[in-house]
């Protein structure tokens, strides 16, 4: 059930502040076991990287630094077959979902040395664990996609037998879908402008002057979330860093395993990517970028200088100081949760199945500890 | 379906798959295959099924076709020239690889 103004949600068991990726998933999550679940999301103005992204499930080169995370990123792809399966239900069509491995490529001798070097630093910070992504050949890469016409200068790729790609905006759907169906609400074109903590739960104001009531609150706003995770007295710092992305028309099957900043979609586009910016609230797109962008999946597959460029678009990751995820509750104002991380699409499954467990349940275990934001102030006072 | 809405006659000439179809100057290639009574202007690459112009004005993509050889142009965004020649598009395009691929 939609919302709107002649029938306005004033009462829920959890109220979840934030619509895109990490705010649904959570929200199917919470739905799904039961809880008194409202979804309320800002709308068509907002800054939704949910509906801008790249689409990879991706698992290779995650936890650089935080082997918490690459155990996290590892868990969800696991996680993910199953998810995967409930989205498509709900959504009432594929959503495009396959995990048949990705690839990183390297062009020339160099990007490969360093992504082996990269790849073995990763594996040393997770003693025991067998490797998430192996180096292949030339050889090798051909033996795996013999009909894929790389370009002479890839020497070389990673490759994650675990990795994939789904279509983002048929995911969303199909997490709104399982909201409902699972009995919760959701709420368009409701912002919340201000969380007063009240009684043991929380009272919320809209931009169009409701209120509601929640016993629990998730605030779950991508580069929205700072602003409003401080007025429960949790600090959780994130920034806007853009994204841009282009889209050629759709061919036939070219590419059969997605990599990093390439990869053909089910319908047969292939998406080019990414870019990463330092510009602030700006989802502009730029030649430079997108020249750099079409040049290096250019050498990679020399084939697509004959496909027309159909979109071209920017979006923003919401990016914490480290990069890593951001979860925790409120010590002040028990109830409240904050959710936040830059790979809101290879989480939606472990947020749905084990965030939203913790988060319904009051506490978040231990295996959370390493994600909590307050790592940053450490940093600050250090 | 669609009428001219002044009666001066086409006196240009296009080609659709080989056929002639005759066109005004100012016109685009969607519009001049509309008042000619084309309205399927491809199949699309993952269902096959028939599409012809929606937006007419260059942003739902639905008009693609092949103008002077070259697929995936938006016919509603591109002005008919005397002699051009404009055929369906059908199914995912194919890019041409010259050489296999050898590792
Ligand atoms: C170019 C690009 C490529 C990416 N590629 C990938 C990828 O390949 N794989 C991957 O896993 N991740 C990828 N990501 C990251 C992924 O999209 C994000 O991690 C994810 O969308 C974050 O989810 P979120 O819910 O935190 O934020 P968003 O998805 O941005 O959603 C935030 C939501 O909060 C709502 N909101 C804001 N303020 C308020 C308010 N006051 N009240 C109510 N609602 C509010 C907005 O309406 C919005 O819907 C990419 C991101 C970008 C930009
Ligand atoms: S008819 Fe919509 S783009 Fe041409």
């Amino acid at each position: 059930m939609s919302d709107t103004s002649r029938d306005k949600v004033t009462e829920a068991g959890v109220a979840v502040i934030g619509g895109g990726m990490v705010g649904s998933a959570l929200a199917y999550g919470l739905a799904k076991r039961g809880a008194n679940v409202v979804l309320l999301d800002e709308g068509d103005i907002a800054y939704r990287a949910a509906r801008g992204n790249f689409g990879l499930v991706w698992t290779q080169s995650k936890g650089d630094g935080m082997p918490a995370y690459a155990a996290w990123s590892l868990a969800s792809a696991a996680a993910w077959p199953d998810f995967a399966e409930a989205m498509a239900s709900a959504a009432g069509r594929s959503i495009g979902y396959e995990q048949r491995g990705g690839l990183v490529f390297c062009v020339g001798d160099a990007e490969r040395d360093q992504r082996a070097a990269q790849l073995r630093r990763l594996h040393n910070q997770r003693d025991d664990a067998a490797p998430v992504a192996t180096m292949l050949d030339r050889k090798a890469l051909h033996d795996l996609m013999p009909r894929t016409p790389l370009g002479p200068q890839v020497v070389a790729a990673s490759y994650a037998p675990g990795d994939g790609h789904v279509n983002p905006l048929y995911l969303l759907r199909g997490l709104h879908a399982a909201i409902r169906r699972h009995g919760g609400r959701h709420a368009p074109g409701a912002a919340v402008t201000q969380i007063v903590p009240t009684g043991g739960g929380f009272t919320l104001t809209r931009a169009d002057g409701a209120m509601l009531r929640a016993d629990r609150i998730v605030i779950a706003a991508g580069v929205a979330t700072t602003r409003l995770a401080a007025m429960v007295d949790i600090a959780a710092p994130v920034r806007p860093q853009r994204g841009q992305i282009m889209v050629t028309e759709r061919l036939a099957p070219l590419l059969p395993l997605p990599a990093s900043a390439l990869r053909q979609s089910a319908e047969g586009s292939v998406m080019i990517g990414v870019s990463v910016e330092e510009v602030g609230l700006d989802t502009g797109t730029t030649v430079k970028e997108l020249a750099r962008m079409a040049a290096r999946a250019l050498t990679v597959l020399p084939v697509l200088a004959e496909a027309r460029m159909t979109r071209a678009w920017g979006a923003l990751r919401p990016m914490t100081p480290d990069g890593f995820p951001a979860y925790a509750q409120s010590s002040t104002y028990p109830g409240a949760f904050v959710a936040t991380c830059h790979s809101g699409v290879t989480l939606a499954a472990i947020h749905a199945e084990a965030l939203a467990p913790a988060i319904l349940a009051g506490r978040l275990p231990d295996g959370f500890e390493p994600f909590h934001p307050r790592r940053f102030d450490v940093r600050t006072a250090a | 379906m669609f009428a001219r809405p002044h009666s001066d006659t086409p006196h240009l000439t296009i080609t659709v798959d080989g056929q002639p179809v005759g066109a005004r100057e100012g016109d685009s290639v969607a519009a001049a295959l509309l008042a000619a009574g084309v309205v399927a202007m491809r199949s699309t690459p993952v269902s096959q099924s028939k599409r012809g112009p929606y937006c007419m004005m260059g942003v739902c993509f639905d008009c693609l076709m092949i103008i002077d050889g070259v697929p995936s142009r938006q016919a509603c965004m591109v002005s008919v020239r005397d002699g051009m020649r404009i055929e369906r598009q059908r199914g995912p395009r194919p890019l041409e690889v010259d050489t296999e691929d050898s590792p």
